[in-house]
């Protein structure tokens, strides 16, 4: 077993409403960001876990995202690759 | 009949739901403490309101997995009542007891008035003292109440009958002005498959008295006593 650190990206998932992150687009706008076409605004989760190897790191956040961290209805996750703790 | 009031760290509506149940209905209630693994013989149980868990992650995400979920969701399967109020409902959601999710307000805003809903349904387990068609006012009191559900779930529920209140203005219009947070077809109710778990934003249980601005709540409980006292 070794230690693995994981980051998980959860964003709302497309196409479904996003009022947060219209409301920071438009703060932007405010600011002079006029060029901003669309923002997202999600979680960014960062787990240190034992496990046999990346792969099998990678596999049970996975796992956990469809258990906990995302909700399958309303959002999407993406985790990177695994990287030694 | 015995009402079993599930009280989470954070719930905060769990002695409104125990006044209206034993003052109002003049049954007996209980409170179940999240970590208790025994519904105490409770016939129906409450998920009230409030920020369980600080509605860390998501509003009911973490309370799912608190250990009298697993009780809940064993009455709920085997045809006892469960009736999820706001946070309640985010919860049974996030549990698989009804589809969907709720998400942020669409505005943003915390939302805490009196609001309409249209009886939607009037011959479940929990509306059959309504009509259908009638207008009720009753309390909202939330920030992550927008449900949402692919245009597939929210199609069957509503060819099934599952959609039973829905946010209405004073004519019964489903106007997009009496929608208080961006709900789909503004959806303010659902019951589950079996018609016996029922998830609400608003609040019935905080309009159980006139002299605190409308009572058109208890008919709600006066409605699962009638149908499982029978």
């Amino acid at each position: 077993m070794a230690k693995f650190r994981i980051a998980v990206h959860i964003t709302p998932r497309k196409g479904l409403l996003d009022p947060q992150g219209n409301a920071v687009k438009d703060a932007l706008h405010t600011l002079g960001f006029e060029p901003v076409k669309d923002v997202h605004v999600g979680r960014y989760i960062i787990i240190e876990t034992d496990a046999y190897d990346a792969i099998a790191a990678e596999d049970n956040v996975t796992d956990m995202c469809r258990k906990l961290l995302a909700n399958p209805v309303t959002e999407d996750f993406e985790i990177e690759s695994a990287v030694p703790a | 009949m015995k009402f079993g009031i599930v009280t989470f760290p954070g719930s905060n509506c769990d002695y409104d739901a125990f006044h209206a149940v034993t003052e109002i209905l003049g049954e007996e209630a209980t409170y179940i403490w999240h970590k208790d693994h025994d519904l105490q013989g409770s016939d129906v149980i409450i998920l009230p309101g409030g920020f369980s868990y600080g509605d860390y992650l998501r509003a009911g995400a973490i309370a799912r997995f608190s250990p009298i979920m697993q009780e809940v969701v064993a009455h709920a399967k085997s045809g006892g009542p469960v009736l999820g109020i706001c946070n309640g409902f985010q919860i049974a959601c996030e549990a698989g007891l009804l589809p969907g999710a709720l998400m942020r307000n669409s505005h943003l805003q915390f939302v805490s008035a009196e609001v309409r809903i249209r009886v939607e349904n009037a011959e479940t387990l929990f509306t059959n003292l309504y009509e259908r068609g009638e207008l009720l006012r009753i309390p909202v009191a939330h920030g992550d109440g927008r449900f949402v559900a692919t245009p597939e779930v929210l199609d069957q529920l509503e060819g099934d009958g599952r959609v039973i209140f829905k946010y209405a203005d004073a004519d019964g219009n489903l106007s997009a002005d009496a929608n208080p947070n961006g709900s789909e077809r503004n959806i303010a109710g659902i019951i589950s498959e079996s018609g016996n778990v029922l998830g609400l934003m608003p609040h019935p249980e905080r309009a159980c008295s006139a002299l605190l601005g409308s009572s058109d709540g208890v008919r709600l409980l006066e409605s699962i006593l009638s149908r499982v006292a029978a």
